[in-house]
């Protein structure tokens, strides 16, 4: 058997990883070992690919890995676990990255003129694509991190900008076919980030894990790109592997949040002054807020309580305090639920993860569909740190950004309890007609302050 | 490469989309969030590009070119693994603290295994 044979079934074998990594993935018993299974095939095609005839530069190849793993491993290892979605944009862009210098450095490197116009091609959407999902993700990044708003970003013409830039892409790079000029790639390449840029900033905060999820699966098309551009079945196979299924579990995304993709991407453009003017207004309006010892004594004479969790309970690391609160509720023989909404947490199934840490049984963890029609019979729903996922704005108002949107059916609750950091509105920038209900209590404060001084008060009674 | 190749590139292009879709056709939304980290990982097989192009490589703009892509893969790979792992064992099955020593292990496993 020759080398080049070796590496082709090496390639297969690595393959056969990846689909059954993914198979691992979408059940829950089989999804680390599916994990796994993908780390083992992605060693095995990178340790192959040493061996491929005509490679030099080792040590520098290997030192370049050695700087990657040294800066990947603690980051990803210590990276908390309310920060995850925009560790996973981080990845994926960097992967985007990689994928437009790859086709970029087959494209200097081949003597001007002799490729042929399919080849430019392989080239040209290696280049575009991943520098897209390159910056898009720099900007996802950013956005989560809250190193810039997440609010939507929008200006005058923004749609015939962002037009603008596309034709002039999809232009010069008819032209790059003609002429094969090497400057002409830099310009599309320059422009390809302006549209990455341009494409995220008007998408809200909240609908960004959608976005990461649509961007990764164009990572992996540009890493298809290349796969062509190099000739390699590997890359071919898992960079599409990637964007199939990316693309499919982008629109599952969008389907929980109750909207399309192209509402998600395109929708921010005038919805922004509908929600600026409903905050405004609401301003003057009362709420009641209650201390932590009438929370307590709601809580310990209820027969059902039903706990709402969000974001907010994430960042403020409450999980271990919720569930401290819900044992002793449970002592009291008080039924305790956790209901969960598709895209509690910033992610589709990120609040399980962060639940799950906090050992939180499986079985009590309800998801919408199950769990809206418990709060009929519920005494309270305790909502921490969650806002948009309970708006009943969704159900009511066709005027507001998250309308349509699947809520939890908090409002058939018997009593409604808020623990919030302030009056702020939620993720989303809207404002929640809820909180104004005559049953609602507001209890202000850290949700894990707030949850402490609740169980104190529970233990004290 | 001549027009049969690119043909048989096609075709396995085709058939892993296929496949890509076939595949996660039906994912709890528990597993959103692992699932789209864990196919972020596998994207992360560009490393094998990128070596290739600095492996290959010749004068500066290439070397740098291909160095750059190799560290920015490096990342993809090794990072997009790790977060999953991190995800997934807190999805392992919470057993019960079993009182007897760790012989009742196995007697343990395997009643479960029949209940199923």
């Amino acid at each position: 058997m020759s080398l080049g044979t070796g590496i082709r079934l090496a390639d297969l074998i690595a393959a056969i990883c990846f689909v059954l990594a993914l198979k691992g993935l979408t059940s829950p018993k089989t999804a680390r070992y599916g994990n796994l299974l993908g780390a083992g095939g992605m060693t095995l095609a990178i340790a192959i690919t040493f061996a491929t005839n005509g490679l030099t530069h080792f040590l520098l190849i290997a030192a370049a890995m050695v700087i990657g793993a040294v800066v990947a491993v603690p980051a990803a290892r210590l990276v908390k676990m309310t920060a995850m979605p925009q560790m996973v944009a981080a990845f994926n862009g960097v992967g985007g990255g990689a994928a437009a210098l790859i086709a970029l450095a087959t494209f200097l490197r081949a003597p001007a003129g002799s490729l042929a116009i399919y080849q430019v091609i392989e080239v040209l959407l290696g280049v575009i694509i991943g520098s897209i999902s390159f910056s898009g993700s720099c900007i996802a990044f950013a956005k989560l991190q809250e190193l810039m708003t997440g609010r939507p970003i929008t200006y005058p013409g923004q749609q015939v900008w962002n037009g603008i830039v596309a034709v002039a892409i999809f232009g010069l790079g008819i032209a790059l076919c003609a002429t094969t000029a090497n400057w002409l790639v830099a310009v599309v390449l320059a422009l390809a980030l302006v549209f990455g840029i341009a494409f995220v900033l008007p998408i809200g905060g909240a609908d960004v894990p959608v976005l990461i999820s649509l961007l990764n699966s164009f990572t992996g098309l540009a890493v298809a790109a290349s796969g062509f551009v190099l000739h390699s079945v590997v890359l071919v196979v898992a960079g599409t592997l990637v964007g199939a299924s990316g693309t499919l579990l982008t629109h599952m995304m969008s389907r929980a949040m109750g909207r399309s993709l192209p509402n998600i991407l395109f929708s921010a453009f005038g919805s922004v002054i509908t929600a600026a003017g409903g905050a405004e207004g609401d301003t003057t309006r009362s709420v009641r807020s209650a201390s932590a010892e009438d929370v307590a004594i709601l809580l310990s004479y209820a027969n059902k309580v039903i706990v709402v969790p969000g974001y907010g309970l994430a960042v403020a690391q409450a999980q271990h305090t919720i569930r401290e609160l819900a044992d002793l509720l449970e002592a009291r023989g008080i039924e305790v639920i956790y209901a969960i909404h598709p895209v509690a947490g910033r992610m589709p199934g990120h609040m399980n993860v962060l639940l799950a840490e906090a050992n939180v049984p499986y079985e009590q963890l309800k998801e919408m569909d199950e769990a809206n029609p418990e709060f009929q019979s519920a005494d309270v729903a305790l909502v921490v740190g969650a806002n948009d996922v309970v708006n009943p704005a969704a159900k009511n108002d066709p005027s507001s950004p998250i309308y349509g949107m699947p809520i939890l059916a908090v409002d058939e609750a018997r009593n409604i309890v808020f623990m919030k950091r302030s009056m702020r509105p939620g993720f989303a920038g809207i404002d929640n007609e809820l909180l104004f209900d005559p049953k609602t209590t507001l209890l202000f404060g850290d949700a894990k302050d707030s949850l402490t001084k609740v169980v104190a008060a529970v233990k004290a009674m | 490469m001549n027009g049969g190749d690119i043909l048989s590139l096609i075709t396995v292009f085709v058939l892993a989309a296929f496949v890509g879709f076939e595949v996660i056709a039906k994912v709890p939304s528990t597993l959103h969030t692992p699932l789209m980290s864990g196919t972020n990982a596998i994207h992360g097989v560009v490393l094998v590009g990128a070596m290739l192009v600095l492996g290959t490589a010749s004068g500066a703009t290439q070397m740098t070119l291909g160095f750059v892509a190799v560290v920015l893969a490096t990342l993809n790979v090794v990072g997009g693994f790790v977060v999953t792992d991190r995800m997934l064992e807190m999805f392992k099955v919470k057993r019960p603290p079993k009182p007897p020593a760790d012989s009742a292990g196995a007697v343990a496993s395997s009643t479960e295994g029949g209940a199923k």
